[in-house]
This record gives C-alpha cells, structure tokens and sequence, in this order.
C-alpha cells in the first residue's frame, strides 16, 4: 500500500457501505478534493458498495467486496469488486422513466453515474467490477500541483 | 437518526435529524411511518430541515410512505429541504412528486385544501 494506492476486502454487510464511504471520502479529501466534489465520491463510492453487497453478493456473508482507491494522474479512480452473479448494464431500467418514479428502488447506478465523470462495468464471471473515475480539477487539480512542485 | 413528532390542526409534523441512509435511517423513517399509519395518522409531513443526507435507500423509504399513505387515503408531504436534498430529490424527478414547501403554516393548510 501507497499513498497513491489502498485496498480493502469488505464483508457484505451493512457496516462495509459505511465504511468504505468513510474511506473514500478520506482518500479524495487527502488527494485534495473537496465541498460538493468531496461528497459526491462519498455518495458515489456508498451507492456503489451498496450494489455490490446488496445486488451483487446478495448478502451472503462468504462473499466479499474489493474496494480500491487509487490516485493517477489527472483523476481519482475507484474500483468496487463483488463476486455476485453479475448483471447486464443495458438493461438497469430508468429510475426517471414516468412508470419507476415511484419505485422504492433502482437509483443507485444512476446515482453513481451523476455523481463521477465516468463510470465503466466489467463482468468478472462471477461478480461485477465497477470503476469510478472523478477527474481532477479545481481545488484538487491545485494540491496536486503543489505536491509536484515540492517533490 | 433522531426522530420526534408533533400536531398541528389534525397534521403529524414529523422531525427528522440526521442522514436517511441504508441500515437505521431508512428503518426509523419506515417504522415512524408505519406506526403513525396504524394509529390513523395519515396525513404526515416530514421536516427534513435537519436531515444532512438521504441515499439511494432511503429516497426509496420516502417514496414507499408516500405511496403507501396516499393508497390509503393519506397523504405525505416534505418541509424545509437542505440543498443537497433538494438536489438530489431534483436530479431524481421526485421534486415534482412531493409536495415541497419551506414553511410550515403553509405546509399545514395545505393538507387540507
């Protein structure tokens, strides 16, 4: 592990979703993002978690999560890794469809998609990885400016 | 979560402090609702003035009551959103679902025009 790199196995349960929210929210802070760009990969990393324990893995307590977070240059990028069935992307119906407005679930991948930059899926047979991209600008783009440079 | 409730002229202000999220906060906000339907107390508004964050879970628990009060003859209707509900209960379309206001008087009388 590096200051540019982390790795966590989670469980699947409710306490892994809090916990890598609480992580990726102190790696973006530490990698100099921040305000509304700070809690929007908190939310999108929690949504993503959420998927992977809950859609993915089922809860089923012998399946894990691979959460990653990893400073490049120019972006944030996090990948989320479960080991459920996986699911094809193209057909997540459209939480602002007319007719699922008023379902109670279904917003979690769109969530994460207005959330990050980009966001890319790859089935694992079995599981599902999901990479989270925020690119750097702003507040972030001038710490990492700074980091290089002092180094 | 912290959660209290209140009467105003025949309507249930509920007060919600926290974040509405998977795990505790969607289940106070589920069980609140739940019993205050069982009791007869249908027509609900939610001050989320306090309410600091709602994930993908718990907009599902605020559009589940909201159906399910409105099957039953009730209704549910939102108070003093911060910006980033509001946010993202506008990204997510519900803001033309709920009925949305920042004072409460108004809120009240509301429910029964």
């Amino acid at each position: 592990m590096t200051g540019d790199r982390v790795s966590y196995t989670l469980g699947s349960n409710l306490e892994s979703v809090n916990q890598a929210e609480t992580e990726a929210e102190r790696f973006a802070a530490a990698a100099g993002f921040q305000g509304d760009e700070l809690q929007e990969i908190a939310m999108a990393v929690r949504e993503a978690t959420i998927n992977a324990v809950i859609h993915g893995n089922a809860n089923d307590p012998t399946k894990t999560v691979d959460l990653t977070l990893e400073r490049k240059p120019g972006r944030l990028e996090i990948t989320v890794r479960d080991q459920g069935k996986g699911f094809n992307i193209d057909r997540v119906p459209d939480p602002l469809a007319p007719e699922n407005l008023l379902k109670q679930s279904g917003r979690g991948i769109f969530l994460i998609r207005t959330y990050m930059d980009e966001v890319r899926f790859r089935n694992l047979a079995p599981g599902t990885e999901m990479v989270l991209i925020k690119r750097v600008r702003g507040a972030a783009a001038g710490t990492k400016e700074k980091q290089n440079d002092e180094s | 979560m912290k959660v209290s409730s209140r009467q105003v002229n025949g309507v249930t202000i509920v007060d919600l402090s926290g974040r509405i999220t998977l795990g505790e906060g969607s289940a106070v906000l589920r069980d609140t609702v739940r019993e205050l339907m069982r009791t007869g107390q249908k027509q609900i508004l939610l001050n989320l003035a306090d309410v600091s964050y709602i994930d993908s879970s718990g907009i599902g628990e605020l559009v589940s009551a909201f159906t399910s009060l409105r099957n039953q003859g009730g209704d549910l209707k939102l108070l003093n959103l911060t910006k980033k509900v509001h946010d993202l209960l506008q990204i997510t379309k519900l803001y033309t679902v709920f009925d949305i206001t920042d004072d409460e008087a108004t809120a009240v009388a509301s429910f029964g025009a």
